[in-house]
């Protein structure tokens, strides 16, 4: 116990400035738990999609095709590399679920008689398989039966080959083929109006004429085997049996999207703790160095009585690590706390079957590491400037000799200052460097309050531009297949519709040079008046006459842009594959997709005047109507509506995007509140004596609380168009990093971004100015002035 | 009476401090040049802004000369890297300040425990503070003190680690007389018992008559050292 005095002081002072402590504290947790939510989040995700295509064998080669006989199977299991392969017969159907008008469509795929298959296992929720020897029994998915209140017993009618047909579902599934379901056509899920149903392979393929035969492939590969080869001898093998090009994991629907999904939460789950912990460990810097230079007298008697650098560095490393270290543990805790949230939130989300929230121990390592450091290094900065003064000029009062009259003042504008005025300006001035890095610490607590925010302005321009600027359309209809034009005029007769356009759409896969993207291609007639396509800047214009136009982002991945010639291979029919120039880039929030004139896509796959899906724009009374006759088309695959489409999208970024963006805006607050308390304590403390001097000469509590206030309020003037600066800064990072296939975040910030973040910071600083104010009451004078701080 | 000259406790040659503030420079010594020697007691008296001050910081290793010399039995101080600073303040050298500098946070028998816990072989800093007249103030802290009683702490601090020279910036300063003369008492008694050198700057001539020696100080220069014939008791001096 050599040294039981200073641990007195040390215990003593840490419950003395409490408050300050805990608003460090403040800084550290948030910074350390959005880091800890966000990469333990992203880590579990990440181990619980892998744990379950591993547990349910989730298939690694992919194919569709029109039709093969049963018998093909042998040769494809024979293909080298292939371990395990299974043949299904898959059909998009029409549903009618009791008591929902809205159209509902589905994917029906088929299960092997009387067992789970061995690829793709299915996660039964409740109820049981199929039976096969029935007819008319089947599983429908988690997220459908949700959406729909459906379960086991409950019954929904099927429109197979236009005949409808009762099906009685037995139980509810889980696949981890179908993580992410979305109807075809449509660019969010939407549980509600699309389902994924099992029924067992028998009465299936009766039900489809596809008695001993398949049209879809799953392959599980042996160890090591590479999926390229067996795509190659695939194709080959399908070829005559109408083979869509078979795929890997890659560009498996529900996969693609996951990882695309999976890609961008990786991207905000890096970034946005990057620059929290940033910041805070800045913060962090710049408050203990003030607040350790406040000590800077006792730090001189300690080295008039001996004690070395060293010791009194120990001292206030101490100090500085109690806080950090409560600090982090706070922050870990609260950290796992919210990931679990968020996780358990994804996890509904994707509904995956099981929840595994996984917390390497490494991260918690690098995260404290990173924190101890930084406030390591503030400290021995602080201790440093401290100790290398010579202690008989550390001990006196910190010499008057260093204020000048501030610049201001020689500009001949002392007669707007008051004695007040004067000292808050040359407090400032005199320490020019810690009044910038206060000014800079409230600049980037308000900047953090812009990232948290404008995401959610992000949103509302990616809904606008989608929904508003470029698609104008009531409805999109799907067809089963391409038909003529004049088909059309059996829609336009439709009571209730009011316009009809034609599009045709062909899944393609887009070349440049040894780059490729599979993507949809989409024919729009010259005088489309519903489909726009917008440029870069947003505006409408008009399809070129020639040539393909694409979203940019395609442009970027795959490197090409206006002018350069791109191969496009058609996925549909005989697949060819031709060279087309690309004539303008387009811009898009959502998904990624090409465009051309109709005709030019006729001509591309060498048919006449073909359409596969039909936009239209109906009377909203007679919508039910409408929904009804085309129902009861044969013609028709799925219907999506644009009203439900922008609330599922709606919906879906709310849980996506919205969960991490409110967690974050809140943790920005407690951060910036930390900052702004701290900053208004290091003033009080530096300047107390002074003020109660003052306060000694008769002046009164409001004017003494002026000096001190007023150089807060300054600071804080200050440092608003500085957040906003640094703020659209790093909205721009966030934007320019947060790019993927499934949508782009434009850069938006309005007014509401900017004021809501200087709010924060302004009712901060209110919020301190008022502790401060009563702090200032409660200062004994007489004590005040006997004691030096 | 004038111990030999072996004894020599400080060497100082030429000594010169000068603040340099930019537009002014100001000489606050001006080639001090002086030896102090083991056991002595002495007073240095000057004008307030004479260098009494800056002097005494230099002599204990506070602050460092702008020019000169200044030797600490044998030991070059004005070399001395930052490390030999530290041991020669914490095993050599008391201090008494002329603002308290007390730590606010501690107690007054912590804030004399300070000292003692690094120090060699301190007292007890109840003894140190009993020393002093304060062995009922133990658990005060400095703002529940009077001014006097907090310099009388910061004597106690001083003097509880036995050092071999005790500087002393006007250490009665704020005392009545009585007290005055306790804390007199106390810091002769230290340089009797312990053979101490003590170095006191005051203001008041009257505790010039308990020196072995008085220095004067003239505008940063020596301006006169007087050998006292006869030397006062504490309490023969007329405040
Ligand atoms: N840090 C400093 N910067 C500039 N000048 C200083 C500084 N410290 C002291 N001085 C000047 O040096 C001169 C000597 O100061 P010092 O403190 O030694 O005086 P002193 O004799 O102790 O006076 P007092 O009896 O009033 O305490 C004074 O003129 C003072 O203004
Ligand atoms: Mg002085």
């Amino acid at each position: 116990m050599r040294y039981q005095a200073l641990q007195t002081k040390l215990w003593r002072e840490l419950w003395h400035m409490r408050g300050q402590v805990l608003a460090i504290m403040l800084v550290i947790v948030g910074g350390v738990s959005v880091c800890v939510m966000s990469l333990s989040t992203y880590d579990s995700l990440l181990n619980t999609r892998d744990t379950y295509y591993r547990e349910h064998n989730f298939g690694q080669v992919f194919a569709k095709l029109k039709r093969a006989p049963g018998s093909l199977m042998r040769s494809i299991t024979e293909i080298p590399g292939v371990a395990l392969a299974e043949s299904r017969v898959i059909a998009q159907v029409n549903l009618e679920v009791p008591g929902f008008a809205d159209p509902v469509s589905g994917l029906l795929t088929s299960i092997p008689d009387g067992r789970q298959p061995r690829i793709n296992r299915l996660y039964l929720v409740s109820g049981r398989l199929p039976d096969h020897r029935r007819d008319n029994e089947i599983l429908i998915s988690d997220a459908f039966s949700e959406a729909q209140r459906l379960k086991a017993g409950d019954s929904l009618v099927a429109i197979i080959n236009g005949r409808r047909r009762s099906m009685a579902i037995v139980g509810v599934a889980l696949s981890p083929e179908y993580i992410y379901q979305i109807a075809p056509g449509a660019i969010f899920p939407d549980y509600k109006r699309f389902g994924v149903l099992w029924m067992a392979n028998r009465p299936l393929s009766a039900a489809y004429d596809m008695d001993g035969a398949f049209n879809d492939v799953v392959i599980q590969l042996q160890p090591g085997a590479s999926a390229n080869g067996v795509i190659d001898r695939l194709d080959l093998l399908l070829q005559r049996y109408g083979g869509r090009g078979a795929y890997d994991r890659d560009e498996q629907f529900s996969n693609m999207f996951l990882k695309e999904e999976f890609t961008q939460l990786k991207t905000m789950a890096y970034l946005f703790p990057t620059i929290f912990l940033a910041v805070a460990v800045f913060l962090l810097n710049v408050v203990i160095t003030r607040l350790v230079s406040t000590q800077r007298d006792i730090i001189a008697i300690l080295k008039a009585f001996g004690y070395s650098n060293g010791q009194v560095g120990l001292h206030y490393a101490q100090l500085v690590m109690v806080i950090t270290v409560l600090g982090i543990l706070g922050g870990f805790a609260l950290g796992i706390y919210l990931g679990q949230i968020t996780t358990t939130t994804y996890t509904e989300y994707y509904r995956f079957p099981v929840l595994l929230y996984t917390a390497r121990p490494l991260m918690f390592l690098g995260v404290g590491l990173v924190t101890i450091l930084t406030a390591l290094f503030g400290t021995w900065r602080a201790v440093h400037i401290a100790v290398k003064l010579p202690p008989a000029e550390a001990m006196r009062p910190e010499p008057p000799q260093y204020y000048r009259r501030s610049w201001l003042e020689t500009l001949g504008l002392q007669r707007w200052f008051s004695p007040p005025g004067k000292m808050i300006v040359r407090h400032m001035q005199k320490k020019p460097l810690k009044t910038g890095l206060s000014i800079i610490g409230l600049s980037m607590a308000g900047a953090i309050m812009m990232v948290g925010n404008f995401q959610t302005d992000a949103v509302k321009m990616m809904m606008h531009v989608q929904f508003n600027l470029a698609q104008q359309q009531d409805l999109e209809v799907t067809l089963y297949e391409p038909v003529a034009t004049s088909a059309l005029s059996s829609l336009r007769a439709i009571p209730g519709v009011e316009y009809v356009e034609g599009l045709r759409k062909v899944p393609i896969k887009l070349h440049y040079q040894h780059r490729s993207f599979r993507t949809s291609l989409q024919g729009i007639p010259a005088d489309s008046q519903l489909q726009n396509v917008l440029t870069t800047e947003l505006e409408n214009i008009a399809m070129p006459e020639n040539g393909l136009m694409v979203v940019e982002h395609l442009g970027h991945k795959l490197g090409f842009s206006t002018g350069d010639v791109v191969m496009v291979e058609s996925l549909e029919g005989q697949q060819r594959t031709v060279p087309v120039t690309v004539t303008a880039l387009s811009q898009q929030y959502l998904g990624v997709g090409s465009y051309m004139r109709r005709e030019n896509v006729n001509r591309l796959m060498g048919e006449g005047d073909a359409v596969n899906t039909v936009l239209m724009s109906i009377d909203p009374e007679l919508a039910d109507l409408v929904y009804q006759r085309l129902k009861e088309m044969p013609l028709v695959a799925s219907i999506n509506i644009r009203q439900t489409v922008i609330e599922s999208f709606h919906n879906t970024l709310k849980q996506v995007l919205l969960t991490f963006t409110f967690i974050n805006a809140v943790l920005g607050a407690v951060i910036a509140f930390g900052v702004v308390y701290n900053t208004v304590r290091i003033a009080l403390a530096e300047h107390g004596r002074e003020l109660v001097s003052m306060r000694v000469l008769g002046y009164t509590h409001a004017e003494v609380a002026y000096i001190l206030l007023g150089e807060l309020a300054l600071m804080t003037l200050i440092s608003l168009p500085l957040g906003f600066l640094l703020g659209t800064w790093l909205c721009e990072f966030m934007s320019y990093n947060m790019k993927s296939d499934l949508f782009r975040v434009p850069l938006v910030l309005t007014s509401y971004t900017y004021a809501f973040s200087a709010l924060v910071v302004i009712v901060s600083a209110l919020v301190s100015g008022m502790l401060v104010w009563r702090r200032l009451r409660t200062l004994d004078l007489v004590e005040v002035l006997k004691t030096r701080e | 009476m004038p111990p030999d000259t072996s004894d020599v406790v400080f060497h100082a040659e030429g000594i010169t401090k000068v603040y340099d503030m930019g537009e002014v420079q100001v000489h606050a010594l001006r080639g001090v040049s002086l030896d102090l020697y083991r056991g002595e007691f002495v007073v240095m008296l000057g004008a307030s802004g004479s260098g009494k001050s800056t002097l005494l910081n230099i002599l204990g290793g506070l602050d460092t000369a702008t020019d000169g010399n200044v030797t600490y039995c044998g030991k070059n101080l004005t070399r001395a890297s930052n490390r030999e600073l530290t041991d020669y303040r914490r095993h050599h050298v008391g201090f008494v300040f002329q603002f308290y500098n007390l730590i606010p946070s501690l107690t007054a028998e912590e804030n004399v425990a300070v000292v003692t816990e690094i120090a060699d072989d301190p007292m007890l800093p109840a003894e140190a503070l009993e020393l002093v007249g304060l062995g009922d103030r133990l658990h005060h802290f400095p703002a529940q003190l009077s001014g006097g009683q907090q310099q009388r702490v910061a004597i106690a601090r001083a003097i509880a680690k036995r050092p071999a020279v005790l500087l002393c910036d006007e250490p009665t300063g704020a005392l009545d007389s009585t007290t005055g003369v306790v804390v007199l008492e106390a810091l002769r008694r230290v340089n009797r018992e312990l053979n101490t050198t003590v170095a006191i700057i005051t203001h008041n001539a009257g505790i010039a008559e308990m020196a072995d020696r008085v220095i004067y100080l003239i505008d940063g220069q020596i301006s006169d050292i007087k050998n006292n014939e006869s030397i006062k008791t504490p309490s023969e001096i007329v405040w």
